[in-house]
């Protein structure tokens, strides 16, 4: 800052790197578990050192699936990682094109019950999945989409907050380039597609990272409507994993499949990461 | 805040509003409206005959000492999620913004934990505190301290708030240093021109300027310990033991789900509604307020 | 002007389209083998009768090859089962299911749930009207009274059909007691035994002489049975709403005051409510475990030590000790709302499960227990039992004598919250934060209101 003080910057990256140390230690020991076989963890205290079979318990997570009596859960990841693969791009995907075009119309039409749209879609915001648990999970049973994927990801799709995010950003696009459209002779929606879509691509960037993390992460939705292990995401299976009661046999495949749940959505975020934070800090607004 | 330029169509706009009102209609305010109706009535499971019962669900819960301890667990829970997840990220903020070099390095390693979901989390802080074989099982018993969080209900809740925490702790990170680096380094450096210490300097400039990240991080952290956590008490601990982690939402799962009394549960879910709102209402006057700067 | 910003801007705005092709490939994949799958359904020709379950694993497996018998024998109907997840989730989806009109034929409900499916009254379609109603005889001689009792009316009409029955047992460590000095094989036949072998096994060595599982089930509701006592008034609830809880008797406090002490004293260990404790029996660290019959196949797999199973042990100075065991798992109810044709299918279906071929092919491979005395008489002739020592423990602490009005079951609404209830009480006193009376009289009297609430929520109906 203001003044050089050697030591303490010293003292300010010791505490940076526990932390970090700190925050990346259950990986580390994940990783470590998944490189065992159940023999070689079952020390007491567990190894904290690398084994070999790290190939071997992912491989068998991702075509086996945990072999357990009696337990539920027990799909392969490979069948888990593609439902959450699904689940994530469906919702991201489906967000942001509804979002869009919501927003759109809001800030670029003046049409009567504007306003009153406006504020159905801010209610939202108070109405999280967990406080409409039984009665929403009975309207999908009447439609029908208990255990499909439509009705995983349908119920997900109306997010208010990507339709307030790229409602700010539109505000802030230049009244010149609608005037500019309209003089071209271009419709509203030729001014969506040629202008405004690749105007907010940064946004639109910002807002597929967070709602792909958002979709991939779902676990109360999940577990309501897909009983049906076909159907179950990664996240879902090892939170079912893990308190089964004979899941101490499998310790290795299991941790082998909490790293395999947690990469792709920690590998958005890292190789996205400018977008990710302007993601995130926007939406505060 | 609006535009000068708009277009003129007649049905176009409503077109476009369609698809997100439709779901919003169906799956929101449907929904909402049905635990509304459904917490006032009393059912059998299999919806073959339901009676009206006026607010007697909601004198059962206030009569019902599950209920209190929920709510006591969810106040506790969120209580130490906040505090703790906001002071760590605050002094790992400050320490990361008075450093010249490494703080891009630096938020690249502290922001990952963001993508882990809940249950995730639950399930690798699980298995750090496993007992018998786990590491912390293992040094604690080395202490003579006897370790199982499936039997020992402080020994729960601390292990759910540290994977609660853990998550939370990259995201208010971030914004506070975004925060941090908002506030005009003149200011500061007019402080310690004037003579001011570090210490001083941080009670009377910055802390002051961070305030409303920090109030809009109150919240979200409240909300997140209320709702978002679901997944780490599920996975972890299913409200155990002796509901000792049974916090409000995980409550409602499990009267509607395990126990079938779904008058009970969507008159839970009418109350968590209520607090949601105010919670958002709170948010929502203050940073209005907050604009008026 | 507008064309150049167009050109510039499309090669970043391909990333989403590409995601939406992707997703659109994707659907329309799912969408060709979707309706590939049930054109092909549909080509059987034959009446589906749906069946939704709980079992996982191994035991799924078994479940679909029952059904494939089934379904191989006789080609009018097709049974088709699907798994739904846990109890509670199969319980709550066959519901969602129903409300929507299209619940399934058959669903699998936990024991605990008895008293929620009779409350629906309508609905069910009792077994016994749909047996009858197709036409086959019920002779209740044929069934093992213990078994089937628990959901029989009590006038013997079976509402639904035992699927997989267990009953809980007493497993012990053969090593652990030789080490002990005791004869491994001469388990503890009664409570009054078993304190001083707690103590020779602790006193070579053992960390945890004694633990239980399901402390609820086997310390208290399979306690009463055993001993001939209530656990609730109107015969455990069979004969009405009305019933009230019991379980804080003198016999009961005498029996949870004697685990308490050991518990203290270090002879018993805690190992959580349900079967988390496994772990501790298969690796040898506990002693005596007590534990469903259905746990057999965990340990045959898991112990690395000889071990063996005998019955629980019960207070020899209480009259009519030892009675007979309830049971524990879940049976198969019938849903309403289904048509004749259907229920004639169905009818057959629970012929087939119930033959004597069947019932034994379903006991030697899971360990369930048997619901026809022929079924296991026929086990023992073809020398299961013999070659597969302590596997008919179960059976026979079932059958050893015919079922009192204590003994045939439990029958209470709310029993889920009302396990959890005794759970958190009985927790309380291991903790030492209570005494055992004043735990069990708490239990009792919250139980009570659960009961009361359940009562109001039937007269409604």
């Amino acid at each position: 800052m203001i003044e050089r003080r050697p030591i303490a910057d010293a003292v300010g990256h010791l505490i940076l790197l526990l932390a970090i140390f700190i925050v990346a230690f259950p990986i580390y020991l994940a990783v470590i578990a998944a490189s065992h076989t159940i023999e070689g963890l079952s020390q007491t205290p567990m190894p904290m050192l690398p084994g070999s079979e790290l190939l071997v318990n992912t491989a068998k997570a991702l075509f086996d699936g945990p072999q357990m009596v009696g337990v539920s859960g027990a799909t392969p990841a490979i069948v888990l990682l593609g439902n959450s693969l699904i689940m994530a791009i469906a919702i991201a995907v489906g967000k942001i094109v509804i979002s869009l075009l919501s927003a759109f119309a809001i800030v670029y039409f003046r049409f009567p019950l504007r306003n009153f749209f406006f504020w159905m879609i801010f209610i939202t915001l108070m109405l999280p999945v967990e406080v409409r648990i039984i009665p929403t999970y009975k309207i999908v049973a009447d439609l029908g989409l208990l255990d499909t994927y439509t009705g995983l990801v349908l119920p997900l799709i109306a997010s208010a907050t990507a339709t307030f995010l790229f409602r700010q950003f539109f505000m802030t696009v230049p009244d010149e380039l609608i005037e500019a459209a309209r003089i071209d002779g271009a419709g509203p929606m030729r001014f969506f597609w040629d202008v405004l879509v690749p105007l907010s691509r940064t946004s639109i960037a910002a807002m597929f990272v967070i709602q792909f993390i958002y979709g991939w992460n779902q676990y109360l939705w999940p577990l309501l409507i897909a009983s049906d292990y076909q159907y179950q995401t990664i996240v879902l299976a090892i939170g079912r994993l893990i308190r089964a009661p004979d899941a101490f046999y499998e310790w290795p495949v299991i941790m082998g499949m909490a790293v395999l749940a947690l990469l792709p959505p920690v590998a958005v975020v890292l190789l996205m990461q400018r977008w990710f934070i302007k993601g995130l800090v926007e939406t505060e607004k | 805040m609006e535009k000068r330029v708009v277009f003129h169509n007649r049905f176009l706009p409503y077109l476009l509003v369609a698809p997100q009102i439709a779901i919003t209609l169906v799956f929101f305010f449907w929904p909402a409206s049905q635990a509304v109706v459904q917490s006032v009535l009393r059912e059998d499971a299999f919806g073959t005959s339901s009676y009206f019962v006026g607010l007697e669900n909601f004198q059962l819960l206030f009569e019902d000492e599950y209920y209190a301890n929920s709510f006591k667990v969810t106040a506790l829970f969120s209580t130490l999620v906040t505090t703790l997840g906001l002071s760590i990220s605050l002094v790992l903020a400050v320490t990361a913004d008075r450093l010249v070099r490494g703080t891009t390095i630096y938020k690249t390693l502290m922001i990952w934990p963001y993508a882990v979901a809940p249950a995730v989390a639950g399930a690798l802080w699980g298995f750090v505190f496993l007992p018998g074989p786990g590491v912390f099982a293992w040094l604690l018993a080395q202490m003579g301290v006897d370790w199982n969080f499936h039997l020992n209900g402080g020994q729960a809740m601390l292990v759910i708030v540290v994977a609660a925490t853990w998550k939370q702790i990259s995201y208010n990170f971030l914004f506070f240093l975004a925060g941090l680096q908002a506030i005009p380094k003149s200011l500061v450096e007019a402080a310690s021109i004037d003579g001011a210490g570090p210490f001083r300097r941080f009670w009377t400039i910055v802390f002051p300027l961070l305030s409303p990240t920090l109030f809009f991080l109150i919240v979200v952290n409240v909300v997140y310990a209320f709702f978002e956590t679901f997944g780490v008490v599920h996975s972890l601990t299913r409200g155990g033991p002796a509901k000792a982690t049974e916090i409000l939402v995980y409550k409602v799962w499990y009267d509607g789900f395990e126990a079938q009394d779904l008058g009970g549960s969507a008159a839970q879910s009418v109350i968590l509604m209520a607090i949601v709102i105010g919670l958002t209402v709170i948010q929502f006057r203050y940073i209005e307020r907050k604009v008026h700067y | 002007m507008m064309k150049t910003e167009r050109n510039s801007a499309r090669p970043r705005f391909v990333r989403p389209l590409g995601a939406k092709l992707a997703l659109a490939l994707l659907l329309g994949a799912a969408t060709v083998v979707g309706s590939a799958s049930s054109a092909l359904a549909q080509a059987k020709n034959r009446v589906e009768l749906q069946w939704w379950h709980a079992m996982t694993g191994a035991l799924n497996e078994r479940v679909n090859e029952i059904a494939e018998g089934f379904n191989k024998g006789q080609d009018k109907y097709k049974i088709v089962p699907v798994n739904k997840g846990s109890y509670p989730e199969t319980l709550t989806a066959a519901m969602a299911a129903y409300r929507a009109g299209k619940g399934p034929h058959i669903v699998q409900v936990f024991e605990v749930g008895t008293g929620t499916m009779m409350a629906s009254r309508a609905a069910i379609k009792p077994v016994y009207e749909l047996m009858a109603q197709n036409g086959y005889k019920f002779d209740p001689g044929s069934y093992i009274s213990s078994v089937t009792g628990y959901y029989s009316t009590s006038d013997g009409k079976m509402l639904s059909y035992p699927f997989n029955s267990s009953t809980p047992v007493m497993y012990y460590n053969k090593d652990a007691f030789q080490k002990a000095g005791l004869d491994p094989n001469k388990p503890p036949k009664t409570w009054q035994e078993f304190e001083p072998m707690l103590r020779k096994l602790k006193a070579s060595g053992s960390t945890c002489p004694f633990q239980s599982n399901w402390q609820t089930w086997i310390q208290l509701e399979n306690f009463s049975a055993l001993h001939n006592v209530p656990f609730a008034t109107k015969s455990n609830g069979f004969d009405g709403f009305d019933t009230e809880l019991k379980f804080n008797s003198p016999l009961h406090v005498r029996h949870i005051t004697n685990l308490a002490g050991w518990m203290k004293e270090g002879l018993m260990v805690y190992g959580g409510r349900k079967n988390e404790a496994n772990a501790k029996f298969v690796s040898g660290e506990c002693a005596i475990h007590m534990e469903s019959s259905a746990g057999y196949a965990t340990f045959a797999r898991g112990a690395k030590f000889k071990w063996g199973i005998s019955m629980l042990p019960y207070y020899s100075d209480v009259q009519g000790a030892p009675q007979n065991s309830i049971i524990g798992g879940a049976s198969l109810w019938v849903l309403a709302k289904h048509k004749a044709d259907e229920y004639k299918g169905v009818a057959q279906f629970f012929d087939y499960l119930s033959s004597t071929e069947n019932q034994v092919w379903w006991h030697k491979v899971t360990g369930y227990l048997p619901i026809t005395p022929m079924a296991y008489e026929a086990t023992k002739t073809q020398g299961f039992y013999a070659a597969n020592p302590g596997t008919d423990t179960s059976v026979q602490q079932m059958m050893m004598k015919a079922p009192t009005n204590n003994s045939k079951g439990l029958r209470l609404g709310n029993f889920v919250q009302i396990r959890d209830v005794m759970d958190e009480e009985m927790e309380a006193v291991w903790s030492g934060k209570k005494s055992p009376k004043e735990a069990l009289d708490t239990a009792v009297e919250r139980g009570n209101r659960l009961l009361r609430q359940f009562e109001r929520d039937a007269k409604r109906s």
